[in-house]
């Protein structure tokens, strides 16, 4: 297969709200692509021929390579993680392009996301909303035993189901407010179908709703575009879940 | 180099309380004014930084990810043992530590892992107080499955995500503690050395890989703990960024690494597809459970799967290992499988794989049930291979996953460097010669919430809080050191790309001291490490400069380092006369399984580094079995 990529170049971080001018779209041409390499593996033949030509590589960032660390993320052709649904950068190979296929890559867009380098942006706000309050106060040692509490399976499934967010940011990159409120209502959720998480829910979703508008994270506008992106395939009810908890935390303030 | 492992005396079941009530304590006042410096965020990692953070001391944790949520333990899938018998099966913790000691061919030192199996209970109780969502039944009560090398049910899982569900339970605690300020994090910063002030470990010294800034950070004592080193190999399950050099660095600065040629190969990965492929995917043990491993009984069999009778597939498995089957450890699951391909039995255009197949499981229990077990895992494997797993068998074959060596430590987790302590993967000491399966998780939880931070405090409280600061003249001069290093890997501008040199290191190590080793492949392995050693400093291409965020000079800072650290792991390999666990060598079997020589080798093997790696000095602790009988490690 051979591939024309368009990629964001870009060599130092975004300073300013206009990126247009912090870098650029640049034309690569790869010619010896296999229908069973990765989307990255495709980007790595790309490096290893830029380097050979003297050309720094293309950075973007990427770990585990088996969609789960939540490293990975480019925007191809305008959609978060590509084309097919369910799927991280990492786990998308080159068999659902064309041979000849012009590709547009570029990377997370969101002021709460400022890019550092070519594909790799910051995305330190997302750990920031964690810190705000998405966990359950209990030290080392201090547990009583596993069982003592039975939660009933629909419940731990729907916390489960919630807790399968890996943080990679394409519901930010793909809403067009930028909001966070598919990664921030995961969170949330997660913690309001169990047990151990109801004695701090109101401080949670206060806490957490505040610090996600802090960073600059914008509104849901009931678009869809995360849930569609999401490679968890996270359902968008925990945004509901997020507004009645925070709806609840409020009436409980009065 | 003096390895007393200083295990407590008394009898197995009370050496670890023993030790907790020997062990002076730091009084809850000046705890804040002890600072602790903790290398790496995965399991073991960020449940120390949190758990020390809860006791009190100021805590400065490093990971090279964008956040520690990334670390590699996220990728674990299929579970975490612990002897709670909630299944009413016979299991107790003396089984659990039984089965470890034999999984691991009797190579583990017996008080750690008797801790181990102690502690196992309280870590799933930890989690699931955090929210740690694992798999229940419909009684609303937690559910279990059984993984190799057991015979009763003692898995804990989250579907196919347990490490993810984990680590998310440690990062929500360490976020917690960064959150309330008694933790500093800092992401995108990778460990290139380790400052010891008079002998003891006061500092590191970090590169920001965003800004390209070298930075000394000090402490009064330093934790490691920044997983294994499979990508050595090139072709591992690990993490891209997995890498050895922060326990490379702490080795050459003095501390003991102990049984290198331990690598674990694990039985079910998915093959290699081409010459492309940058890293090889895991398809967890768990689905053993339910799959059957097969291979037809002819040679060079090109019919597809559902063409072969039943009467012409060899069930391998199941046929030499009637009594666990398919659930045979991972060391033998892996030669297994390499013993059919070798016999030209292999499937697929390479011969390199067998089937795992769930047509019989699917017909006995139905597909929704299946899909329900392992429906991610399933999606998984379709999305990798185009192949649909409930209709065709999935194909798998052994790849490098997990590392059984490490840096030594004592009984409480302390390097050979005093103020070292070594956690998780990166140490060797519960595993012996084979970690079985879900016991990865189990290692690094318990070192990280219930070991350190009671032994470090042992150590604290002998040391003067804040006795170095980075003013010190030590940090110049490894700050200086790192440095000069980073400028010499831009300035060699040769021809050859560092993934070049990677993938041929990789190729060396499989090849020499892979699933199988013997002398001459050693040997050969040995002269031609340093040769490529030596053109890596000459001919290596590493472009852009040493001021921004710079990837391909990390890599070439790692890769280097395995050049080094893969001559060592031959090394050790070669000096092992004897097959135990992963480590195989061919002059010592008994038709075809593993010989041990207990005689000779039952010990670990710690090697001090004194300059050059070919002068090496082997050391040896000898492990003494009181409660478990040296026996013939048999699953038939």
């Amino acid at each position: 297969m051979k591939v024309k990529l368009h990629i964001w170049r870009q060599s130092k971080k975004s300073t300013r709200k206009d990126f247009k001018q912090d870098g650029k779209m640049v034309c690569y041409e790869v010619d010896h692509v296999s229908p069973d390499m990765s989307f990255l593996e495709m980007l790595d033949v790309l490096n290893e021929d830029l380097i050979r030509s003297g050309e720094e590589p293309v950075a973007f960032d990427h770990d585990c390579r088996e969609g789960i660390c939540g490293s990975c993320g480019v925007m191809i052709d305008g959609v978060a993680h590509g084309p097919e649904k369910g799927t991280t950068t990492c786990q998308l190979h080159m068999r659902s392009f064309q041979d000849g296929a012009e590709i547009y890559i570029e990377p997370w867009r969101a002021s709460a996301f400022p890019v550092i380098r070519d594909l790799v942006v910051d995305r330190a706000a997302f750990d920031r909303v964690v810190q705000s309050g998405a966990y359950i106060s209990v030290n080392t040692g201090a547990p009583q035993d596993a069982n003592a509490i039975p939660i009933p399976k629909p419940d731990a499934d729907k916390a489960f189901d919630a807790a399968t967010c890996i943080g990679c940011g394409a519901c930010v990159a793909s809403c067009k407010n930028a909001s966070a409120m598919l990664f921030v209502g995961a969170k949330i959720s997660h913690f309001a179908h169990l047990p151990q998480g109801k004695v701090e829910r109101e401080q949670r979703a206060r806490n957490l709703v505040e610090q996600m508008d802090e960073e600059g994270f914008g509104n849901c506008t009931n678009q869809y575009e995360c849930e569609a992106v999401c490679p968890k395939e996270i359902p968008i009810r925990v945004i509901a879940d997020m507004n009645r908890e925070f709806l609840r935390a409020k009436a409980k303030e009065e | 180099m003096n390895l007393d492992a200083r295990i407590p005396d008394g009898p197995i079941q009370d050496k670890w309380d023993t030790r907790k009530f020997q062990l002076k304590l730091v009084n809850p006042a000046n705890k804040r004014k002890y600072r602790i410096i903790v290398v790496g965020s995965g399991l073991a990692g960020a449940s120390a930084a949190a758990s020390l953070a809860e006791l009190g001391y100021a805590v400065d944790c490093f990971c090279y990810q964008d956040s520690p949520r990334r670390a590699h333990s996220i990728a674990a899938q299929g579970g975490i043992n612990a002897a709670k018998n909630y299944r009413n099966d016979g299991d107790s913790i003396w089984r659990l530590f039984y089965d470890t000691v034999k999984g691991g061919d009797f190579r583990a030192r017996e008080a750690n892992v008797y801790r181990l199996a102690q502690c196992s209970v309280n870590i799933i109780d930890q989690a699931v107080a955090q929210g740690v969502p694992f798999a229940r039944d419909y009684s609303g009560l937690l559910d279990n499955r059984s993984f190799g090398g057991a015979q009763v049910s003692r898995t804990f899982y989250a579907r196919g995500q347990t490490g993810q569900q984990l680590l998310l339970g440690a990062y929500a605690a360490l976020s917690r503690q960064i959150g309330l300020g008694t933790v500093t994090m800092y992401n995108r910063s990778e460990m290139l050395d380790l400052v010891k002030v008079d002998g003891h470990a006061k500092g590191v010294v970090v590169r920001d890989l965003v800004s390209g800034e070298v930075r000394s950070h000090a402490a009064d004592a330093v934790i490691i703990a920044t997983g294994g080193y499979g990508n050595v190999f090139y072709l591992s399950t690990n993490a891209k960024g997995c890498n050895v050099t922060a326990a490379w660095r702490a080795h050459k600065q003095g501390a003991g690494f102990a049984n290198p040629c331990y690598t674990q190969i694990h039985p079910t990965c998915i093959p290699v597809s081409g010459d492309h492929q940058s890293k090889l995917t895991l398809m967890s043990e768990s689905l053993r459970n339910d799959g059957r491993v097969w291979v037809s009984k002819k040679q060079g069999d090109k019919r597809l799967a559902h063409e072969i009778p039943n009467d012409e597939r060899d069930y391998y498995l199941e046929r030499k290992y009637p009594s666990f089957g398919n659930l045979a450890p991972r060391d033998i699951a892996s030669r297994a499988a390499k013993e059919v391909c070798d016999d030209g039995r292999g499937i697929g255009d390479t011969g390199l794989g067998v089937y795992l197949d769930f047509r019989d499981s699917i017909e006995r229990l139905g597909e929704p049930a299946i899909k329900a077990r392992y429906g991610n895992l399933f999606h998984m494997y379709q999305k990798i291979t185009a192949e649909n797993p409930y209709k065709q068998p999935m194909r798998i074959f052994p790849a490098v996953h997990y590392t059984m060596g490490g840096l030594w430590v004592d009984y409480d987790l302390q390097s050979t460097i005093p103020g070292m302590f070594v956690c998780g993967e990166a140490n060797f000491s519960d595993h012996g010669a084979n970690r079985l399966g879900a016991s990865a998780l189990m290692q690094g939880l318990c070192d990280g919430y219930f070991v350190v931070p009671y032994t470090i405090g042992g150590y604290l409280a002998g040391q003067r809080p804040g006795a170095v600061d980075t003013n010190h003249p030590e940090f110049r001069k490894v700050e200086q050191e790192v440095e000069d290093r980073t400028k010499r890997l831009l300035a060699v501008k040769g021809k050859r790309t560092v993934d070049d040199f990677h993938r041929l290191l990789g190729k060396t190590m499989w090849d020499g001291c892979g699933m199988a080793r013997n002398k001459a492949g050693l040997e050969q392995a040995i002269r031609d490490i340093p040769v490529m050693r030596e053109e890596f400093w000459q001919d290596v291409k590493v472009l852009g400069s040493a001021e921004t965020m710079n990837q391909s000079l990390e890599k070439a800072g790692r890769v280097a380092d395995f050049l080094e650290f893969g001559e060592l792991m031959c090394r050790d390999a070669l000096a092992r006369e004897e097959s135990c666990g992963g480590h195989f060598r061919e002059e010592h079997e008994i038709e075809g399984e593993a010989k041990r020589d207990d005689e000779n080798f039952a010990h670990a093997a710690v090697w001090e580094h004194t300059g050059e790696i070919h002068n090496s000095i082997r050391h040896q602790e000898e492990l003494v079995f009181d409660n478990v009988k040296l026996a013939v490690r048999s699953y038939k």
